[in-house]
């Protein structure tokens, strides 16, 4: 990213944090929370201790971060070195992104930037300026991948809500300001558990390492009765659905997989994962001491806003999350596809100066198509 | 805890404290030593390690009142004897076997409907000892996910994962036999700890040959490793999809890592591997090795079990792998003297 870009990025997110600090706090606990920032171009500075707001205001005023963030866990003592923190706890967190969910029609609303060269076309295996492999994809906006993860987002609620007994007022939902979605559990219940705690934890939740004897199938002389009904809770109710489509056909559909024999069914339990386990990032779940996007803040890989969803259904990220006004900008773009923000249609651009509002300037300048001219 | 009575230390005798309990009855640890009469409590004793060694189940008279005390002397006694042995492969094995016995009375007492106070001892050490807090409704037992969490991360069977358990309204659903033993671990470490932490002097007199017989039983059990320098199949096609210079998900190259790292190889060694990444960057490699190592932090990550890797998508297991639990433990062929 050009020094004129970073310059215009860092006085906008400044200027909106300025005249928008009621819209980014500390959470709960803010002393014993670890806080860290990046600024464009820089790497990570964290271990940091805020008490209040104030604090974080103050943060977000002198050093102009690019991102902000804090830590899902509490500690003694949060500013020390990661040995000497002394681990408390941690909040549960849950990241579903996009990328994760392997849509058919993602490739429709990517591009690819060469890593050689910096040149921008759409998706395909070469850059076709100089050939190079090395390259990033860009991921522009895209209403059904949205409501693809938004499905997700939905059924992991489920799971947290019913198997898991966690109160739905204990469950946050956060869009992450980017491509995804992010869950924080503030229950007591859970914030106790390690790290391995937590991946066994993440295996349920993505239907992984199901054998076929939890759905009453042994090796030897499988019995039908010992097969899930339609309507039980967890997994072998959710299986069951998906197994049997209809209760009336559970008689028939067991018959049938008993008949395929264990091993085929062990692979229809692995095809199955695909289809119902929950597409959450495990990485984010396990690590309890992650430094986790502060809510409220921007996400300078799109410049919109990691906010807090009170009604899923109706959330539209693109509108809801975009939250930089409509100043006149000019900018060069190279944008080979076309994207919605704020229910207005752009792009694309072919390497040309176009003037753009505020808002459509900093995603274009954050998603790396476009520079100030 | 509660106080217990005789009967009930039969079966749970690790509840006690070895040295206090003998001197609560009046004895003295040197009596048994030079007391004739005392010796048979020894041997005893000395016969309940050697059945544990052998992998056996120590199998109490529990049904004669007057022999209770005997039953409860012998297994103090076998934790003074083991502490004078000082050999941890005993230790293990005495521990295995003890715990292994006393879950079959904890399973008993769980379900014993006609007597509440053994129902409410069990369940008190349970959630005592091991902070495993049962609801039992009739015959069905059920745990908090977090409870149940903290324990079954102990186990390498599939079976144990909470995606094949019962799970609803955020307990997890056994029966009595899960329950009990779902803290064989625990309560094996529960009895080593009691074993290393009895207070007593070198040697005793009159406990010579009991200690010297038991270090010769302890030699038998003595494993030889031999390692091959082959590498398991998920670490070989870790290297090779590096070698390709596709992408390796991070995963991936947290295996090959931590295994490298495992096997002696320095982060120098290793980060070379990287370099045929899509996205390697020298810096960023040396960096994150040196965190695996333990270098930057206060933990040395270990190489994932074989459990993980698969459920990574990383494992390509093949009949070399012969059931071993973790990467690490490839081409490891172990002889043990005995058996």
């Amino acid at each position: 990213m050009q020094d004129k870009d970073i310059k215009f990025l860092e006085e906008s997110f400044k200027q909106f944090y300025f005249e928008h600090f009621d819209l980014i706090h500390v959470p709960e606990n803010p002393n014993q929370r670890e806080f860290g920032y990046q600024k464009f171009n820089v790497g990570m500075k964290r271990h940091i201790s805020l008490k209040t707001d104030k604090d974080l205001h103050l943060l977000l005023m002198q050093n102009t971060p690019s991102d902000v963030y804090c830590s899902n866990a509490r500690y003694s003592f949060p500013n020390l070195p990661m040995s000497e923190k002394d681990w408390q706890n941690a909040d549960l967190i849950f990241d579903i992104d996009i990328k994760d969910l392997n849509l058919d029609g993602r490739n429709e609303h990517c591009c690819i930037k060469c890593s050689n060269c910096s040149e921008i076309s759409p998706l395909m295996p070469n850059c076709p300026k100089c050939e190079s492999n090395k390259f990033s994809t860009i991921a522009l906006t895209c209403k059904l991948c949205i409501k693809a993860v938004k499905e997700e987002v939905r059924k992991l609620n489920e799971i947290l809500i019913n198997d898991l007994s966690i109160d739905k007022n204990d469950v946050k939902i956060f869009f992450s300001g980017n491509e995804g979605f992010h869950l924080h559990v503030n229950s007591t219940s859970y914030q106790n558990l390690g790290s391995k705690e937590r991946a066994e934890l993440t295996d349920y939740i993505m239907f992984r390492g199901m054998i076929p004897e939890t759905l009453g199938f042994k090796k030897f002389n499988p019995e039908k009765s010992s097969f899930p009904d339609f309507d039980e809770p967890g997994w072998r109710g959710r299986v069951a659905k998906q197994l049997y489509v209809t209760k009336s056909k559970k008689s028939g559909s067991i018959k049938q997989i008993i008949s395929s024999g264990y091993t085929d069914f062990q692979q229809r339990l692995e095809k199955i994962k695909g289809q119902i386990g929950i597409k959450i990032d495990p990485n984010v779940t396990v690590d309890i001491h992650r430094i986790f996007r502060l809510p409220g803040s921007i996400n300078s890989k799109s410049g919109l806003a990691k906010v807090l969803v009170d009604d899923l259904e109706k959330f539209d990220p693109y509108t809801d999350a975009c939250l930089f006004n409509d100043e006149k900008i000019s900018l060069r773009v190279n944008c080979p596809i076309s994207f919605t923000l704020k229910n207005k249609n752009f792009g694309p651009y072919n390497n040309e100066i176009t003037t753009v509002p505020k808002f459509v300037a900093i995603y274009m300048i954050c998603k790396g198509i476009a520079s100030l001219s | 805890m509660v106080n217990l009575g005789v009967d009930e230390i039969v079966k749970y005798p690790f509840l006690t404290e070895a040295g206090q309990y003998l001197q609560d009855k009046g004895f003295t640890l040197e009596q048994f030593g030079t007391d004739s009469d005392l010796k048979k409590i020894v041997d005893s004793a000395f016969e309940r390690i050697t059945i544990a060694a052998d992998g056996k189940i120590y199998k109490s008279d529990t049904d004669t009142t007057s022999n209770l005390p005997m039953e409860v002397f012998s297994f103090l006694l076998a934790v003074i004897l083991l502490k004078l042995t000082g050999m941890n492969t005993l230790i293990r094995r005495f521990s295995l076997a003890e715990a292994r016995r006393a879950e079959h009375f904890l399973e008993k007492d769980l379900m014993d409907h006609t007597d509440q106070t053994k129902e409410q001892l069990a369940l008190k050490i349970m959630r005592d000892l091991f902070s495993l807090n049962i609801n039992k409704s009739s015959d069905d037992f059920s745990i908090p996910i977090s409870d149940y969490l903290k324990h079954s991360i102990n186990f390498h069977e599939r079976e144990w994962k909470i995606i094949n358990r019962k799970v609803s309204d955020g307990n997890v659903f056994l029966t009595s036999h899960e329950t009990v033993r779902l803290v064989r671990k625990e309560l094996d470490r529960h009895i080593t700890s009691k074993i290393n932490s009895s207070s007593i002097p070198p040697m005793l007199e009159g406990f010579e040959d009991y200690v010297d017989k038991l270090k010769s039983l302890a030699r038998k059990f003595e494993v030889h490793i031999i390692e091959s320098t082959e590498y398991p199949p998920c670490i070989k096609h870790a290297i090779e999809v590096l070698e390709k210079g596709e992408n390796l998900p991070h995963s991936g190259r947290f295996l090959l890592g931590t295994y490298l790292l495992g096997k002696g190889q320095t982060v120098e060694q290793i980060a070379p591997l990287f370099k045929n990444a899509p996205d390697y960057n020298e810096k960023v490699t040396l960096y994150q090795l040196n965190h695996l190592a333990g270098k930057s932090g206060l933990t040395k990550y270990a190489c994932p079990s074989c459990e993980k890797v698969k459920s990574q998508d990383l494992c390509f297991a093949t009949e070399e792998c012969d059931n071993i639990i973790n990467p690490t433990q490839f081409g490891r062929k172990t002889t043990v003297n005995a058996r």
